[in-house]
């Protein structure tokens, strides 16, 4: 097996490349695509090697393309759209819930909607209130579509795969500070499973569930825990709808104490959906009320040192499970 | 709600004695209360005014609930306008015998999986909260003792029939009986006390009361045993937690066979105070009101000891099982006609067979052997007793 280093960037512009390259009905839409490769530069390169008639640059009007983006897909294309990040994805809102996740159910299974929509989210690279906030919670609450959060570079890339491959509606959301990181990945690229979350890391003393930009900082949570001789399983949860909790549960039937770490605001958050859901199936497993840590609820600050005092960080989950009496 | 034992968890409320806005002492009986084994009245242990009851008539309710307000003396009464308290379980000291355990439902089912008691373990999670690694440690330690009985079934509801009472007693007796012989470690002595003073003493004192006030031989034993308890402390005595509890007032339990089966040992006050006739009144009254489902609820809860006697129907000898969390069960057989060989002669003598149980934890055979020979040594000089 052949490897490569990429840094996440790469991978979801190698994966939109393979999408391209190898299905014709693929094309991607979305604000400065072209020329400037998008907000994140996911997709420089791509105008040159595919053309504009497959690397559309759209107005900025996210109900408008978002709606044409299901029109395509309903006309039979595999049209993968880029939001630039997911406040702004709010006014695409009437489309994706009264449209792309509905039709196939309101048509009796006559029509499917196989769009693809890629957005950044999520906070820590100052970009203030109207551009950082960690909404997906909002779309793993709607059903007729799948919401995905790949967090490595393996994943950034063979999601997309697997998500041009569904024949349903499918949310990507990649976190805008995990674009330059780097790893090793097979050369070839794959689709990869988008239906179960994983155990990152193994430990028998409690259980951190987790998704996207918080990943490596439960990572780096788990390594200054095992410094206090706490072991800590790490779950990257991958999906966030439908949620796989058959792995988040096997793991507490392991270690008993669970600490939810989620981006979003805590009130309505997935954290708190997981939680409930652990209480109708995993109470008997329950050694310690379950832990949240999620945002402060405040529109996420501009300033550095706000900022950083309002996203979850390794330092405060390694606070957190140290009070939890293990 | 009050508990009335340590295997009691509910509690249907019978009626009510006192109204809202009546005034109330210390020792007065406010609500009866009905238990697996028996109709309880609920004793008021301040004075005040009966602010508001919270638990109708009917209402089975959890032990911890609270069944009513009192207004102490001196305290502001309640503004009209607030609203009413919340009939919420009072917040229950842990470890008590029968209160709510605060373990984690994880460490609930390791518990009873290892066979572990609750409420034998030191919690320590926040507010004495169990976990999973204190079950291990008190597995481990092989301190816990085995598990608790399963909770009895609830109590059935008001007006129940009396084959469903008899049925809830012999209920709550196999879970306190299961339990002793699970978590006590029991051991046994036996003792032959010559019982020909007694026996004399008791024919003098007879003679000058009317029949009905006649004494019988069993309150001096009761006597003995209490003045005994002095000596031996220890005995007298709860085991809480893990430890030894010695209790300050001698309140002996006395156990009365009920007559459609099934037993209550409810208790006398400080049974070493009381004179003959005081303590022959108060076993009469215990009797009759255990009979009639009317026992009091400092009497299911205050026994430091209990005394058993199954002499009625020529029974020597009587092994009893310790009620928990008590530390003893003394046991009386008939008093009857035996030789008796002293100083090289036989003699015909009353005697009765005096016997021990008491749990290995708290105590040991030397000790409770002081404590028999003190028995038998009280009951030689009944004019002290």
């Amino acid at each position: 097996m052949t490897t490569v280093k990429l840094t996440y960037r790469e991978a979801v512009r190698a994966a939109l490349s393979h999408a391209l390259a190898t299905d014709e009905r693929v094309f991607l839409m979305g604000e400065d695509l072209g020329g400037y490769g998008g907000a994140f530069a996911v997709s420089l390169g791509l105008l040159d090697e595919y053309g504009p008639e497959r690397v559309r640059n759209t107005p900025l009007s996210e109900s408008g393309f978002v709606g044409a983006g299901i029109g395509a897909a309903l006309g039979g294309m595999r049209p993968i759209v880029e939001v630039m990040t997911i406040n702004f994805s709010l006014l695409a809102l009437d489309q994706v819930v009264n449209n792309a996740a509905t039709l196939h159910y309101m048509s009796g299974g006559q029509m499917s909607v196989p769009l693809v929509v890629r957005m950044a989210t999520g906070g820590g690279r100052q970009l203030a209130a109207q551009h950082a906030h960690s909404l997906e919670a909002w779309y793993a609450h709607i059903p007729g579509i799948r919401a995905l959060a790949p967090a490595t570079v393996d994943d950034a890339r063979g999601m997309l795969l697997a998500a041009v491959e569904d024949p349903d509606p499918v949310f990507i959301f990649e976190h805008a500070t995990l674009y330059p990181l780097e790893d090793e990945v097979e050369e070839e690229p794959r689709p990869v499973d988008i239906a179960h979350a994983i155990v990152r890391r193994e430990g028998m003393d409690v259980t951190l569930v987790t998704y996207g930009g918080s990943l490596g900082k439960c990572l780096d949570a788990a390594e200054q825990l095992q410094q206090d001789g706490i072991e800590a399983e790490v779950i990257d949860l991958r999906t966030l709808r439908p949620l796989d909790m058959s792995t988040v549960l096997a793991s507490l039937a392991k270690t008993h104490r669970i600490v939810i770490v989620d981006e979003g605001w805590r009130t309505g958050s997935l954290a708190g959906e997981i939680s409930a859901q652990i209480m109708e199936s995993g109470f008997d497993l329950l050694d310690w009320p379950v832990q949240r840590l999620c945002s402060a609820e405040v529109p996420i600050p501009y300033a550095k040192h706000l900022e950083d005092a309002a996203l979850p960080s390794a330092g405060r989950v390694a606070a957190l499970v140290r009070e939890m009496a293990i | 709600m009050p508990t009335l034992g340590a295997d009691m968890s509910v509690g249907t409320l019978m009626t009510w004695l006192k109204q809202p806005g009546e005034t109330v002492a210390r020792g007065d009986i406010i609500a009866v209360v009905h238990t697996d084994k028996a109709d309880v009245e609920v004793e008021v242990f301040t004075n005040g005014v009966l602010e508001r009851v919270l638990v109708e008539p009917g209402a089975e309710v959890p032990v911890g609930t609270v069944l009513a307000v009192i207004r102490e003396d001196g305290a502001p009464a309640a503004p009209p306008s607030a609203a009413p308290a919340p009939a919420a379980p009072a917040a229950p000291a842990p470890a008590e015998a029968g209160a709510h355990i605060a373990i984690s439902p994880s460490a609930r089912h390791l518990a009873e999986e290892l066979g572990v008691d609750p409420a034998l373990i030191e919690g320590s999670g926040p507010g004495g909260r169990i976990q999973r690694k204190d079950v291990e440690a008190a597995a481990a330690a092989g301190e816990a003792a085995a598990a608790p009985p399963p909770a009895p079934p609830p109590a059935p509801p008001t007006g129940l029939a009396v084959e469903d009472r008899n049925a809830a007693m012999r209920r709550a007796i196999a879970a306190a009986m299961s339990r002793s012989k699970r978590e006590i470690p029991h051991f046994y002595l036996g003792q032959t006390i010559h019982m020909s003073n007694a026996i004399a003493w008791l024919a003098q004192e007879n003679l000058r009361r009317p029949v009905p006030e006649r004494l019988l031989h069993g309150v001096l034993l009761l006597k003995a045993i209490a003045l005994a308890l002095r000596e031996v402390p220890e005995l007298n005595a709860v085991w809480q937690g893990e430890e030894l509890v010695l209790r300050e007032d001698i309140n002996v339990g006395v156990a009365i066979a009920l007559r459609g089966g099934g037993l209550v040992a409810p208790a006398i006050h400080r049974t070493d105070q009381l004179s003959m006739d005081e303590l022959m009144h108060a076993f009469r009254d215990l009797v009759s009101r255990a009979r009639s489902w009317s026992l009091r609820s400092s009497e299911m809860t205050d026994p430091t000891i209990t005394v058993t006697s199954l002499g009625e129907r020529g029974v020597e000898t009587v092994f009893g099982v310790i009620f928990p969390p008590q530390v003893a069960i003394v046991g009386f057989g008939t008093l009857v006609e035996r030789p008796w060989i002293s100083e090289g002669q036989v003699l015909i003598c009353p005697v009765v067979n005096a016997s021990l149980s008491a749990d290995h934890r708290v105590t040991d055979g030397h000790r409770a052997s002081a404590f028999l020979a003190a028995i038998d040594r009280l009951l030689q000089e009944p004019d002290e007793l």
